[in-house]
């Protein structure tokens, strides 16, 4: 770990939040991608199982 | 061989689709890299200590927060002149990608800015520019949740995006236009006086490198999700009216 100084608390504060937030971002981006894909698969087989 | 054959959303995902995994691993290997090299093997500066660490976060997200509005912009153009869907979908899959950009660049800043300008927040023109941006990003996503009508929807916030592209260049030149405010000039210059030290510019590089790649990643993967969601939102309203 690098010697941050006086500043380590600015430092380390926006390394953490901006990670959360990117975190965050990719986390809801698959979440929602995953659940479009099944919405998806879950309505084409009911119309196809209904002919 | 057209560009416009990407336009048929199927080809669009059949093309991208493999991409995805290949994309995402190479943004997550540039942005490790590029914060590794960056927040350990860097020196202080000599007059802004230990946050000059900050700028392998702050540069990178500012300039996506900017380019992912141009890139609404253009596909926003091409939903307004040629009415292709997946440029609309893209458009809305590229929104909330910025807007996190544009926090992530607001809060950097802020952070950075209490020890070196002795305030967190200015209403300096670049600032202020960035502040209107993000309010014009969930503005833009507010109207897409709004409306129920997709094409609607996409024609409404294609003009939106018109709108608030003017905030986007000021985001960008605010610092050239006027010669007032705390905010310093571009970190990234042709001119080599201007631009930052090579020991700093080339870890700057590829965490630019990796947050280009996780805005493509994240919005091939967005505009996915909407081609599904809308075609899944066609099955059943095709269903309702049998």
């Amino acid at each position: 770990m690098p010697d941050l100084g006086k500043y380590a608390d600015a430092v380390l504060s926006s390394y953490a939040l901006s990670l959360l937030l990117i975190f965050a971002l990719v986390g809801w981006a698959v979440v929602r991608s995953r659940k479009a894909r099944a919405a998806l698969e879950e309505t084409e087989q009911r119309i196809k199982n209904r002919g | 061989m057209s560009i416009w054959q990407y336009a048929n959303p199927k080809k669009f995902m059949e093309t991208t689709g493999p991409l995805l995994p290949w994309i995402g691993a190479a943004s997550l290997t540039c942005i490790v890299t590029g914060l590794v090299w960056g927040f350990f093997f860097t020196p202080d500066d000599y007059r802004q200590g230990s946050t000059v660490k900050i700028i392998y976060l702050h540069v990178p997200s500012a300039l996506m927060a900017i380019n992912a509005w141009f890139m609404m912009l253009v596909a926003s153009l091409i939903w307004l002149i040629r009415r292709h869907h997946v440029s609309a979908l893209a458009a809305k899959a590229a929104a909330p990608v910025g807007a996190t950009m544009t926090v992530i660049a607001l809060i950097t800043g802020a952070i950075w800015g209490q020890p070196m300008w002795g305030t967190w927040w200015a209403w300096d023109p670049r600032l202020t520019s960035f502040l209107v941006l993000f309010l014009f990003y969930l503005g833009y996503m507010a109207l897409w949740g709004a409306i129920e009508n997709d094409d609607t929807a996409a024609d409404l916030t294609s003009i939106l995006c018109l709108v608030g592209s003017v905030f986007a260049v000021l985001s960008r030149y605010a610092v050239n236009f006027w010669n007032q405010g705390l905010h310093q000039g571009a970190s990234l210059s042709l001119d080599k006086e201007e631009n930052v030290s090579d020991v700093f510019y080339y870890p700057l590089l590829v965490s630019i490198g990796g947050f280009i790649l996780l805005f493509v990643f994240l919005v091939f993967l967005g505009t996915h999700t909407e081609i599904r969601a809308r075609r899944t939102r066609a099955l059943l309203a095709r269903e309702r009216m049998s």
